[in-house]
């Protein structure tokens, strides 16, 4: 944001005189941009989620309003809008009214520090990654005030749940955070960007074996700091109703909703930041994308590109996974995320030194052979896929279209 | 086995079991969903799917009707109502009402067993909606008729195809509702013919009616 004002000030002798009122207006602008677009964002996940439930599920999912059920996200919101506004006669009203602001802030919060581009970015923090676990904290604080004041049961184990699995996992995901950012040498998501290349075996995940773990590691502790499957126990709805906003309604209602799945976006962007390479472009280095305004947007794009392929693995991954249980997932938590994470911190020490005592070959082989691996994974993956549906070839064929 | 090689033994498990879970739903991806969209995108109207014995909304066939009420002492819930009425002239009855209550008919087929002629039976028809749920009454006489006897040799008359008497008397679902009130006597032919053709005085007929529907 920085840059792109010094370049702004170049360019528009409005800046240059009132360079306060400029940037007030620059980051207003930004703001307000920036909230438009990913509420754009979340709306339609919530029907690409239901879609592709219903496909996993053999069915159809919405179809009905728009094409192919796509407007479908401004119906149930307009719906919301419209409903009434409850609030329990017991519950503690302010704390009740309030409890949804800290779990909006706490996720758009984070749109501060991820970087879209070298100029699109809200502030370029020096402490980006501390900052983003300091913000998706205040979540919990939302979540637990709305779980009390409700004066329900279901909200407060909710709520309590909620607490017991994000101070929990937040250890984990720190941990697996610093195992990345150990090599890139820097907590700015700028730097951390920079610091890969835009090819896959530039990535950070291909880096080292470490980093390599890291990703998984930290894509699931992101899940369960993000409530959703298979860690939505706050919102277990066959146990606990709706968890902590089993009260709420209408439009309170629907900002919970917003912020899961506004949420969904951040845990994509965070990896795609910090594993996979960010807004890097391949073939086309720092100097040149950051002088050519349409690159900037095409490497937007393609940050966008993976944030989104990241949010489809995590609705995949909640059609597909049950639900665990609470001691299930504090065991998987405290016995296996968290040694883990500080193995791998310790590991990535280690690479760190051997790297460099090593030749410069020996590490560029080994991340292209977990680049190799990740391919692996990733055609395995369909390999089985395809296997599955010729295993059920002989299932009744339908004739007839969606 | 050791505790460690089990700790192991158990990220192994959960790896592989994640992965090919996620395979499985990978797979659902790209077939086609078994959904069938009732009711406007069907491959064939789901009517010729019913089967044979399918026991939708019941039907009246008056022309064939003895007015014997049975259907209505047969029925367990009184959805049929059927009102019959001393014949002004003297000689006979009139069949003054057929009421079928559809919207709180279960189907049970009792009284399509009891009718002797089997004028009463049911139809494909299944779906039927209003916004006042009165008018899911169906008014199968709107005047005094005079009911069909049998008589040995003739065949009982025919009937329109299943579902075709009910369908043209259902109200469309936004209909207003409208109190039913008995039309005027008209003389018809009430199929097998009881020999009183015209001998009955046309002009409204008064209340009074004696009912014979409670079952």
């Amino acid at each position: 944001m920085g840059d792109f004002f010094e370049y702004l000030k170049s360019q528009w002798s409005f800046a240059q005189e009132h360079p306060a009122l400029a940037f007030f207006l620059l980051v207003v602008g930004y703001g307000i941009v920036m909230i438009g677009f990913f509420s754009a964002f979340a709306g339609p996940v919530t029907w690409v989620e239901r879609r592709v439930a219903g496909r996993m599920q053999c069915r159809i999912g919405p179809n009905r309003v728009g094409p192919h059920g796509f407007l479908q996200w401004l119906a149930d919101g307009l719906k919301n809008f419209l409903k009434e506004d409850l609030i329990p006669n017991a519950a503690d009203k302010i704390l009740f009214r309030i409890a949804v602001y800290p779990v909006f802030a706490g996720v758009f919060l984070t749109f501060v520090v991820l970087p879209l581009g070298p100029w699109i970015v809200g502030a370029d923090l020096s402490v980006g990654v501390v900052y983003l676990l300091a913000v998706t904290a205040l979540v919990v604080t939302g979540i637990i005030m709305s779980g009390w004041a409700s004066n329900s049961k279901w909200s407060l184990l909710g709520g309590i749940r909620s607490a017991a699995q994000m101070v929990s996992y937040e250890v984990a995901a720190g941990m697996a955070l610093l195992t990345a950012i150990i090599p890139a040498g820097s907590l700015s998501f700028q730097d951390i960007i920079e610091h890969q290349g835009g090819w896959p075996w530039q990535w950070l995940v291909v880096y080292s074996p470490a980093t390599f773990l890291a990703f998984f590691v930290y894509f699931t502790a992101s899940l369960a700091e993000g409530n959703r499957t298979p860690f939505d126990l706050p919102e277990a709805e066959s146990e606990l109703v709706a968890g902590y906003n089993t009260e709420y309604s209408g439009m309170r209602f629907l900002f919970f909703a917003f912020a899961e799945w506004a949420n969904l976006y951040v845990i994509g962007a965070v990896i795609t930041a910090v594993f996979l390479g960010g807004w890097r472009i391949p073939g086309v280095d720092i100097a040149t994308q950051t002088n050519n305004i349409w690159l900037q947007f095409a490497g937007a794009a393609i940050f966008l590109t993976k944030a989104s392929v990241l949010v489809f693995v995590t609705i995949w991954l909640r059609w597909t996974l049950p639900r665990l249980r609470v001691d299930q997932l504090m065991l998987m938590c405290w016995k296996y995320f968290v040694p883990f994470g500080i193995g791998l911190v310790v590991l990535s020490l280690f690479w760190q030194v051997l790297a460099a005592a090593v030749p410069t070959w020996v590490t560029s082989a080994i991340s292209v052979l977990l680049t190799l691996a990740g391919a692996a994974l990733v055609a395995g993956m369909f390999w089985r896929a395809w296997y599955n549906i010729r295993a059920g070839k002989d299932a009744p064929v339908y004739t007839w279209l969606i | 086995m050791g505790s460690v090689s089990t700790y192991f033994e158990n990220v192994k498990n959960a790896a592989v079991t994640i992965f090919e879970g996620m395979a499985v739903t990978l797979s659902w991806m790209f077939r086609r969903p078994i959904t069938i969209q009732y009711p406007d995108r069907t491959p064939e109207p789901v009517k010729d799917t019913l089967p044979d014995r399918f026991r939708g909304i019941l039907e009246v066939h008056i022309p064939a009707c003895t007015a014997c009420s049975a259907c209505a002492r047969a029925c367990p819930i009184d959805v049929i109502l059927v009102e019959t009425q001393k014949h002004p002239s003297g000689k006979g009855r009139l069949l003054m009402r057929f009421d079928i209550d559809i919207s709180k008919c279960m189907y049970c087929g009792l009284c399509t067993e009891a009718c002797p002629t089997g004028c009463l039976r049911h139809t494909p028809v299944f779906e039927a909606t209003g916004r006042d749920i009165h008018n899911l009454v169906v008014h199968f006489v709107d005047g005094p008729v005079v009911p069909y006897k049998h008589k040995k040799g003739r065949p009982v008359p025919a009937s329109p195809p299943p579902g075709d008497i009910v369908q043209a008397l259902l109200k469309p679902w936004d209909a207003e509702y409208v109190a039913w009130s008995p039309g005027e006597f008209v003389e018809r032919d009430a199929g097998g013919g009881d020999g009183e053709k015209g001998a009955a005085s046309p002009g409204k007929v008064e209340g009074g009616a004696t009912g014979s529907g409670s079952g």
